[in-house]
Parts: C-alpha cells; sequence; structure tokens
C-alpha cells in the first residue's frame, strides 16, 4: 500500500502534464473525492442498509440502530467496517437503548463500496465525521477476514 | 406468449378489483381533538371523543383497567424507577404518578384478585390488596428463565379456566440458515419451534413455572404481541406479526411494492394444537390462502406443504404491527361494537423505501364468532402527520388496549407514552 501512495507522490512531483490527463481515473482511485463517495455511497445506503436503518438514518425502535450521531457512527471507523464485514446478532446497546434484531453480515460489497457507504452515513443524517478511506476499508478487511 | 400474457392481464384485472372490495371501509371519521396538551389530534367515528389522561410515561406497553377505574401502565423502560405506573381516575394527565415494580416489560393484566405483569424473561403476579391502589407485598414468580432474543416480550392473557397464556416470540425472522441474509435458505425442520415461535399455557397460582413446565400450547406463530381471551367464545385469540424482508432476502422474486404489502398481519383464533404454518408458510391477504415461504421453495404462488395450515380469521396488509388486541365486551358504544375486536397496529418499518404504514387502531365486527365484515380504521392520527417514512418520524405508536369498567376503551402509545380514553357520547 505504502508502495503505491509513495509511486503516487513521485508522479504528482515530475508528470503534472500527466496528472492532468489521469484527473479522473487518479482521484476516483487514491484520494476519493468526499462529495462523491457520499453520492455512491447513497446508492449503496438505498440498496443495502435502508430496509432497517431507514431513509432518515433513524433506524427502528428496540430492532434496528440509529445512525445519527451515536457513538458507534461517529465512533472507531475499523469497528464500522467490522460491523458491515461480519454483522451482528444478539442485543446491541447504543447510547443507553436496546436493539434486538440481527444484522446480516455483508462480505460481498466491495471496498470501495464499504468505503463510500460509510462515508455517506458519516456525511448525512445531521453527521458531519471524516470520511472512510478505501485503504481505511482494505486493511481493516484485511486484519477482520485473517 | 400472447396467451400468458392475457391471462396475466387478466389476473391483474381481477387482483386490482378484488383488492378494493377489500379495502377497509373508512367509518364516518370526524375531527375529535384529544383534550388536554394533546400534541396530536386523533380522529375517531362520529359521536366519539378522546381524552389523554397521561403523557411522557416514556415505553407504554400493554394496560389494563381494574374495576374501580384505577389504570395499570407496563413499561418497556423505567420511569423514576418504577415498571408500573397507576395512572388514579381525575389524575391530570401531567401528574407525577406513582408506581411500583423495578422490571421492564410489555404484558399485563388483572384476573381474580391479582395484577399479572411480565418482563421480556418472566411472569410475575401482585395481589391487589385495595387502598391506594399500590400492592404492598412482593411479586411472586408464576413463569421465569423465558428466552429473549428477537421478538422478546412476553404478552400474557387469562383464561377462565386458572390458566395463563404468554407467547414466546421466534429469535429469527423466517428460520434461514444465516438470519436475514439474503439468499439463505430455510433450516428444516426448523429447530426454533421446539422451544418458541408459539404460545404456552401455564397455571395462574403456581409458582416458578418454566417453559418445560408449560403446555405448548399453539405453534407456528413468529411473533405475537396483541393476545386477549374472548370471553363470548371463551377463546383465545392473538395477532402474528408477520416475516420481514421478502424482497431484500429474494428479490428476483418480489418487488418493492409486494414486499411492503405482504405478508399480511394475521388475526388468529388460537386452539389447543393450532399451527399457523411459520416459518414455512406465510398468509398472503390477495390470494387469500397461506404461500410457501420463499426459504422453503416458495415461488410466491405454490402452497406445497402449507395446504391445509391453519388460517386467520382476517388479514391485514404487511408490517402494520399489531402491538394490541381487545374484544369489547361493554354495553356503552353503538352495539355494532359489541364483541367486537380492536387492534392497535404499531406501525411499520418494513415497508421501506415505501412509506411507512399502521400507526391507527382497527375495529373487526364479530358476528358468530368470526369477523362479519372488513376491518376500519377506529382511531387515527396518532403518527402526527401522513407520509411518514419511518417509524422515528411518527409522533405516537399505538401499542396497547384496554377496556375500563365504564365501556371506555383506553390506549397507549410507546413512542413518547401517551395515554388516551376514548368514550362514547356526552
Amino acid at each position: 500500500m505504502k508502495i503505491i501512495i509513495k509511486l503516487f507522490v513521485f508522479i504528482l512531483l515530475f508528470f503534472p502534464a500527466l496528472l492532468i490527463a489521469q484527473k479522473k481515473s487518479v482521484i476516483k482511485k487514491t484520494v476519493p473525492s468526499s462529495t462523491a463517495s457520499v453520492k455512491r455511497g447513497m446508492t449503496v445506503y438505498q440498496m443495502r442498509c435502508l430496509a432497517c436503518h431507514q431513509a432518515d438514518g433513524s433506524g427502528v425502535p428496540n430492532l434496528n440502530p440509529p445512525l445519527i450521531r451515536t457513538a458507534w457512527v461517529k465512533g472507531s471507523k475499523e469497528v464500522l467496517i467490522h460491523q458491515v464485514l461480519k454483522g451482528s446478532k444478539g442485543q446491541v446497546v447504543i447510547d443507553g437503548d436496546h436493539f434486538n434484531n440481527t444484522m446480516p453480515p455483508i462480505p460481498s460489497l466491495s471496498d470501495e463500496e464499504i468505503a463510500d457507504v460509510l462515508t455517506y452515513v458519516r456525511n448525512s443524517f445531521k453527521n458531519k465525521y471524516s470520511s472512510v478511506s478505501l485503504a481505511e476499508v482494505q486493511s481493516a478487511r484485511k486484519k477482520i477476514t485473517k | 406468449m400472447k396467451k400468458l400474457f392475457s391471462f396475466i392481464l387478466l389476473i391483474w384485472t381481477f387482483s386490482f378489483s378484488y383488492a378494493k372490495d377489500k379495502m377497509p371501509k373508512h367509518a364516518n371519521l370526524n375531527k375529535s381533538k384529544s383534550s388536554i396538551n394533546a400534541d396530536v389530534s386523533i380522529k375517531l367515528p362520529s359521536g366519539f371523543g378522546a381524552k389523554v389522561i397521561a403523557e411522557k410515561l416514556g415505553r407504554a406497553r400493554h394496560l389494563v383497567v381494574n374495576s374501580n377505574g384505577d389504570v395499570y401502565v407496563k413499561l418497556d423502560r423505567l420511569k423514576d424507577g418504577k415498571g408500573i405506573i397507576l395512572i388514579k381516575p381525575g389524575q391530570l394527565p401531567t401528574a407525577s404518578f406513582a408506581g411500583f415494580g423495578n422490571f421492564t416489560g410489555t404484558g399485563i393484566t388483572i384476573k381474580n384478585g391479582y395484577l399479572y405483569a411480565s418482563s421480556n424473561t418472566a411472569v410475575y403476579r401482585y395481589k391487589m390488596t385495595g387502598g391506594n391502589g399500590i400492592p404492598t407485598g412482593a411479586p411472586e414468580t408464576i413463569v421465569t428463565g423465558l428466552a429473549e432474543g428477537q421478538h422478546n416480550s412476553k404478552s400474557i392473557v387469562l383464561d377462565n379456566n386458572g390458566n395463563i397464556y404468554v407467547n414466546q416470540g421466534a429469535p429469527s425472522n423466517s428460520c434461514q440458515v444465516e438470519d436475514r441474509t439474503k439468499g439463505s435458505p430455510g433450516i428444516d425442520p426448523c429447530p426454533i419451534l421446539d422451544y418458541a415461535a408459539g404460545i404456552w399455557q401455564y397455571k395462574a397460582d403456581k409458582l416458578n413455572q418454566t417453559l418445560k413446565d408449560g403446555v405448548h400450547y399453539a405453534t407456528g406463530i413468529r411473533n405475537v404481541v396483541g393476545i386477549d381471551w374472548n370471553n363470548s367464545l371463551n377463546q383465545l385469540f392473538a395477532m402474528q406479526h408477520g416475516r420481514d424482508q421478502l424482497h431484500d432476502n429474494w428479490p428476483e422474486l418480489y418487488s418493492n411494492e409486494e414486499s411492503a404489502e405482504l405478508p399480511s398481519e394475521e388475526l388468529l383464533m388460537v386452539k389447543k394444537g393450532s399451527n399457523f404454518g411459520w416459518p414455512y408458510c406465510y398468509f398472503d391477504h390477495m390470494q387469500n390462502k397461506k404461500i410457501l415461504a420463499p426459504e422453503y421453495g416458495g415461488d410466491k404462488k405454490k402452497q406445497g406443504r402449507c395446504e391445509g395450515v391453519d388460517v386467520p380469521v382476517i388479514a391485514f396488509p404487511g408490517h402494520y404491527a399489531p402491538d394490541g388486541l381487545l374484544f369489547y365486551t361493554g354495553n356503552k358504544f353503538p352495539a355494532k361494537y359489541k364483541n367486537g375486536a380492536f387492534i392497535a397496529f404499531h406501525g411499520s418499518w418494513n415497508r421501506a423505501p415505501l412509506n411507512q404504514k399502521g400507526f391507527f387502531v382497527a375495529f373487526v365486527p364479530f358476528k358468530d364468532g368470526k369477523p362479519s365484515g372488513p376491518y376500519e380504521v377506529f382511531a387515527e392520527g396518532f403518527a402526527g402527520k401522513k407520509d411518514i417514512t419511518s417509524p422515528g418520524q411518527a409522533e405516537h405508536r399505538p401499542c396497547g388496549l384496554a377496556q375500563g369498567p365504564d365501556g371506555s376503551i383506553y390506549v397507549s402509545d410507546d413512542a413518547k407514552g401517551t395515554v388516551w380514553k376514548i368514550s362514547y357520547g356526552k
């Protein structure tokens, strides 16, 4: 991973013309612009998350946790990535409320989709937290699926 | 191909006219503003009026009214350390109510001088000693060690023969190998049916019973919250919450629209030995039959092993979440309400991305022991607005129902903890 970053720094420094020509794909692959990521993440959210967590992220009392400024959403990104990849069974306690539904693991989502959907969640529903990067998902997935 | 197309068109046209026939009648609703401090105005049929008798109780689940008019509300979150709140007639809705019981839960009922109340793992009873309405002694444990998990609330009701009925919800959506997971098959046979997804009958005066001491009274019921004993028929009834996520988990079979409407929520006449088919079957109110679940090879039309499985006495659209059931035995409402069923719909979440529905109290007229017409919307407006997209947007969510000695009915709300008293005339 570090090598890739070094390579891009190299490109940045010595081949500005090439960079401009390749701008679109470089942006997509290395530093996803947060707005684009949020937009893609919304599509993933609608497909895989909305049914339970609801369109406004408010969840369902007693069943499905809300995603609005909760300790989980603003907390460790690795925990969030783990939740998507591994899901959870049994009771989850979030800010004093209890939630009892199972969350299925969704390992079929690509690293980019996970980065996008978590970036969307952390920047929607009144949330304003830092983006989740592709690199963070890649390293977390490596750790989790080891 | 052309033939197939015209056949589909024919079915489609028919299903529309059928659906129209089955559409609920809107009882002649007129606006009746709830009185004191109400933040929403609920609509009732002409001649009925509603009054808020308590507010801000929090998670107010089921409730019961004693013969002297005292109202007991079971809370799913303690309020000032109390799990049961007592509302005395004449108290202001903003009063600081007395209470007792240090456990949270859903079920509450009164019979033969005892108040029975449940946590998510046990059933207790208090001897009613008169006085100020607060029991003086410690509660006795009637049933203990019940399983928690998904669908963990325990609703309770007694018959007239010294038995208490307790639901044990399934800790699963549809008994898949991987719960709530796209494409995961159903476990066959479903092991959950041995210890949950049913109603158990216990002795109402025997202490410390566990699941194995109970009679496994009825099976194949995914989850029940609304339960009542019908005294005119001497018969148990319960409202089943149908399974979720037909589209999410089987998108190739069910559209979002079909998944919002299916499966039905069911009013069950529960007899000893009844089997209502979960997880293998669900009820489809448009086809008016039990259908084989996709987890068990269903294709949304096939009946297979679901032929002959017990069916509901009446069915409602999907995911409305029936949390309260009450057979009306009073004489204060117009004659058609006598012995009919009131149902409190908590309101849906699994109709997303379509708008959420429910959030009202329905009425089903009964004649000769069965529904004599379609359901009507009896009380609505609890949510405070139309076009709800998530349950969190609803101001109030109807949960419990009870009847008072003066023939009024009471509705509790577990979003904010408001309790309404609905009366007829004057």
